[in-house]
Formats: structure tokens, C-alpha cells, sequence
């Protein structure tokens, strides 16, 4: 990675895709920061009001209260599919006729359109239509309806996020372990070690790579959630589920709030890019300091 | 070993369990749904499918689904290719910067670009079309392709191409002789993870259209009504969107492990 040649041309090679980033992404996002500093009536009147957005962002309690419950969703799907993903990885099969099969099935959900997920949750999880949310009730005799509750609804938003993501980290990590060369399982092996210490000293290290990437993505998507709960619970019961994207949604279009949904928005993605920065900078620390490679 | 293989069918179930839900679903009559849970249908019937089929809204979304995720996979990767070339080989002035804001695209909520797309694309006359969702999904498509090529890019030694030019190769040949061919694992790759964030993203497609280019899932909403829900073409039209998430993962089933891995193990 250290032998590159220094060529300012190479920048001939990146403005194209540079072009159309500055399209898709700075105009629109020049747009957002204009629009953050106003409130806006219509597209020709609108007034500037200078910080008070962003003030009133961080007393408003509709974002503060979608903030809370985003970090929470985000915290708790993180820290069952995290674990759940690379054990997962650890009982899937290396070779044999059984991986081709394997592996696409846990790719499945990744490839079910968002909407289609809420889709699959709302007609599996119904109490009257639903094979599961029937199950948990006339079987197990829980009271559990989604609609109504708030812990039922938390309860459906957070399995079926399990359901949906834990593939991704499962075939991550698995890519990681099969690049992992046997002479290290024999060593390990005559030295006597257990299966949790070949785990400790050999396996997580050798993941730190790819278990960054995907924490790092799970934690952006799932700080982005939007089509999945809102088609299970549309937000509810009351905005138990509502989370930052849905509550910037209706902000934006439901109340043509364009200036505070603005400034939410910036705070959003600082917050995404904070984080995501902190995750980086930590994840990729802790692994060096252990001595892992 | 078999406590790991129980584990894994545990698993395996827990994600096919509703999918089996919603397809067998997709093959009752709305009145069986509605009265009775049954495993398997006490009638098949075929009649959600016919719905979807002879009515030219619900095919016409489809096909703009398809083609907007297919326009957006022609635009990203001859843009990404170049791009994540430069960045595998080159030190240039503000690389570093530059590549991490491509990344940062990747990290930003569409909801945020809402309403400046709404207006960007309404003033060059291509709101309503595929091609503003194909340009639009470009917003992390693009990072995403660079990100990934980048990866399988610096997997192959810079040696090729100075032996490729030092045998008298220019540029764009090299590239198009040797270089592409040696990436194209990776390329593939890009490629499956662009058509398959283009295809689950609804929110910036659902905005961008009205009625001349709905995209599939907007097209699924109709099926709840005031007089209410029609569970049966639900189903079948979910189960349909699956399908070409199914056709993809089969053709790039060997790459799959180290496809998600992004070519950085």
C-alpha cells in the first residue's frame, strides 16, 4: 500500500465519479445547510432565522425523544447480532456439498427489499394471520400484539432486525475465518489449546478486520432504519417505534417543516459521522494495543 | 459437531420460517387467510399472481424497479472503476480527503436529501422518471463501488502494470486488456452490492416518483385500502420482489463468502 507513485493526474481518473458526487451529494447538501438557518413558508418566501433551528432541535423533544429510542434500537440490535452473527459464522460448514446452500440462504434476507421485510414481520408476527404472533399467543399464552403494545413492538422491530442483518455479520466473519490457514488450528492444537482459547487467540483476532466493517455497517443501517418498522407498527403504538428517519420524514413532508427538518437532519448525519469515526478509531486501536498480528 | 450443526439449522429456520409464510400465503384465497392459519393451503390458487399479471401497473412497476436498478449499476461502475484505480495506485493532493468524503456518502441518511433531490430533480425535468432514482441511488452506490474496488484493486501487485507499461501499454489499453479481466471477481461484486442496495432502497425511489415511473414497492401500498387489506396480492407481490435477489445471489454464489467480505480479509 506504501509504493505509491505520487501522480497528480491520477486526478483525471477521479473526477468523473467526483463529478457526480458534487451532483448527488454537495449541491443537495449546500441546499440543507441554507435551508437549516431558515423557516421556510414556500419556495419563494422563506426568512432567515439564523441558529434558532438547531436550538430548537436540541430542546425539541420530537428529536431528542427519536435520538433516545434510535440509540437504543441501534444498541440492542448491535449487541445481540453482533455475537449471534460470528457464532453463526462458527458453525457454518468450510467444505462440502452443503456450503453453496448455506450461503445462500443466509444471503437471502439481504436481498429482501425493506418494505418486503415489514412485510414479511406484519403478516408473520399478526395475532390473528400471522403463524408466529398466533403461535406466542393461543400456544404459549403471551399476551403479544404489536399494534397495541409497546414492549410487543419493540419486541417484533428488534427480531426481525436480527432477522433481516445477522446474516451480514455472519458472512463476514466467515469470509475471515476460511482465510485463516490451517497450520494455525494444528499449532494450536499441539499446544494443547482449548476450543475457547483457539477462539480468543486465533479467530477474533484475525476478524478484527472484517468485524470492523461490519459493525461499522450495521451501525449506519440501523441508525438508518426506516421502511422495516414503519411497515410493521407505522411508527406506534403512539411513536413507541418511531425512530430518527421516520421522524425526519414526517417532518419534512407531513409538516413541510423544511427549515427544522433541516437542521434535524444535519444533526443526524453528524451524529452518524461521530460515531462512526469513534467506532473506526476504537475498534481499530483495540485490536493493535491486545497485539493480535 | 453436532451441537454446531443443530445450531446452524436453528438458525437456518428462524430466517426461511417467514419466508415460507409469506409464500404460502401468497397461494390462499384472501377469505382462507383471513379465517383459518393453515400450514399448507387447503386450496391452491393462482389468483393473486393472475392479478398481478394481467394488470399493466403492477407489471409496469416492476419494470421500473428493474430498470432503474439496472441504469444505476451502468452508471456507478464505469465512474467507480477509474476512481477506485486512482485511489489503489496513485498518492495525489487531497487523496486521503477525498476518498473520505466518498465514504461519508455512504453513512448519510436519505431522508436528510429529501427535499433538495425533490427540487434538484423537478428543475431538470427528470422528476417521475427512472433515471432520477438511478441518479439518485448513485448518493451511496458510488462510495460503495469505490470502496469495494479499491479493496480487490489492492489485492493485485502494482508490478503487473509497470511490466504492462514498460512493454509499451498505454492507459486505457492496459485497462481494458489486462486490468479489468484480472478484477473482475471484484467488479462482480460491486456490482451484486449496487443492484442490491438499488433494489431494498424505497424511500428516495418512492419520493422521486409519482405515477409515470412507481417503483414496485410504492406500487404495494395500493394494496391497503379504506375497505381494507388485500393480503393475498401482498404476499404475492412480496414474494416476487424476492425473486430477483434470488437470481442474483445464484450467479455470484461462489463469490459470496468473499464477496461480503469486500476484498479486504
Amino acid at each position: 500500500m506504501n509504493n505509491k507513485i505520487t501522480d497528480q493526474r491520477a486526478w483525471l481518473l477521479v473526477l468523473p465519479a467526483t463529478f457526480l458526487v458534487v451532483f448527488s451529494s454537495l449541491i443537495p447538501f449546500i441546499a440543507i445547510v441554507n435551508y437549516s438557518f431558515q423557516i421556510v413558508f414556500n419556495m419563494h418566501n422563506h426568512s432567515f432565522i439564523g441558529w434558532s433551528t438547531f436550538h430548537d432541535a436540541l430542546t425539541n423533544d420530537e428529536f431528542r425523544s427519536a435520538l433516545g429510542r434510535q440509540v437504543l434500537f441501534t444498541a440492542s440490535v448491535l449487541a445481540i447480532e453482533v455475537p449471534l452473527g460470528i457464532g453463526v459464522a462458527l458453525t457454518m460448514p468450510r467444505s462440502g456439498r452443503a456450503v453453496g446452500p448455506v450461503l445462500v440462504v443466509l444471503a437471502l434476507p439481504l436481498l429482501v427489499p425493506w418494505n418486503v421485510v415489514g412485510l414479511i414481520w406484519q403478516i408473520f408476527a399478526r395475532a390473528d394471520i400471522g403463524l408466529f404472533g398466533a403461535f406466542v399467543n393461543n400456544v404459549l399464552h403471551i399476551n403479544y400484539n404489536y399494534a397495541t403494545g409497546t414492549f410487543s413492538a419493540w419486541f417484533t422491530v428488534v427480531l426481525m432486525s436480527v432477522w433481516h442483518w445477522t446474516s451480514l455479520i455472519a458472512l463476514l466473519c466467515y469470509a475471515g475465518l476460511c482465510a485463516i490457514p490451517g497450520a494455525f488450528y494444528q499449532a494450536a492444537r499441539i499446544d494443547g489449546a482449548s476450543r475457547w482459547a483457539m477462539f480468543r487467540f486465533i479467530e477474533l483476532p484475525k476478524l478484527r478486520g472484517v468485524l470492523t466493517i461490519a459493525i461499522l455497517l450495521r451501525f449506519v443501517y440501523s441508525f438508518k432504519v426506516y421502511a422495516e418498522p414503519l411497515q410493521v407498527t407505522g411508527g406506534g403504538p403512539g411513536t413507541s417505534t418511531t425512530f430518527m428517519t421516520e421522524m425526519l420524514t414526517n417532518t419534512a413532508i407531513g409538516q413541510f417543516a423544511y427549515g427544522k427538518a433541516a437542521a434535524y437532519g444535519l444533526l443526524y448525519f453528524l451524529i452518524i459521522l461521530l460515531i462512526s469515526y469513534v467506532f473506526y478509531i476504537v475498534l481499530t486501536r483495540v485490536g493493535t494495543s491486545e497485539g493480535g498480528e | 459437531m453436532t451441537v454446531r450443526r443443530i445450531g446452524l439449522t436453528l438458525f437456518i429456520l428462524f430466517l426461511l420460517i417467514p419466508i415460507y409464510w409469506l409464500v404460502v400465503m401468497s397461494f390462499k384465497s384472501n377469505t382462507e387467510i383471513t379465517t383459518q392459519l393453515t400450514f399448507f393451503p387447503n386450496h391452491w390458487t393462482l389468483v393473486h399472481y393472475d392479478d398481478i399479471f394481467s394488470s399493466g401497473k403492477w407489471t409496469g412497476s416492476f419494470l421500473h424497479s428493474l430498470s432503474y436498478v439496472v441504469i444505476n449499476v451502468a452508471i456507478t461502475l464505469p465512474l467507480a472503476i477509474p476512481a477506485a484505480y486512482a485511489f489503489s495506485r496513485y498518492d495525489f493532493l487531497a487523496d486521503k480527503h477525498l476518498f473520505f468524503w466518498f465514504l461519508t456518502n455512504l453513512m448519510a441518511p436519505p431522508a436528510v436529501f429529501l427535499i433538495p433531490y425533490f427540487q434538484l430533480y423537478h428543475s431538470i425535468h427528470l422528476f417521475d422518471t427512472v433515471f432520477a432514482v438511478a441518479l439518485a441511488h448513485t448518493l451511496f452506490n458510488l462510495p460503495l463501488a469505490v470502496w469495494i474496488l479499491e479493496g480487490f484493486m489492492s489485492g493485485v501487485p502494482r508490478e503487473i502494470d509497470e511490466t504492462a507499461y514498460l512493454d509499451g501499454y498505454s492507459l486505457p489499453r492496459f485497462f481494458i486488456k489486462i486490468f479489468i479481466p484480472l478484477i473482475g471477481s471484484g467488479i462482480g461484486v460491486a456490482a451484486f452490492f449496487c443492484f442490491m442496495f438499488s433494489w431494498i432502497e424505497l424511500l428516495l425511489a418512492n419520493t422521486l416518483t409519482s405515477s409515470n415511473a412507481m417503483p414496485f414497492a410504492t406500487m404495494m401500498s395500493s394494496a391497503f385500502t379504506a375497505s381494507g387489506t388485500n393480503w393475498g396480492i401482498l404476499a404475492a407481490s412480496g414474494t416476487l420482489s424476492i425473486i430477483p435477489g434470488i437470481l442474483v445471489i445464484w450467479f455470484v454464489r461462489d463469490r459470496i463468502a468473499s464477496g461480503f467480505s469486500l476484498g479486504r480479509v
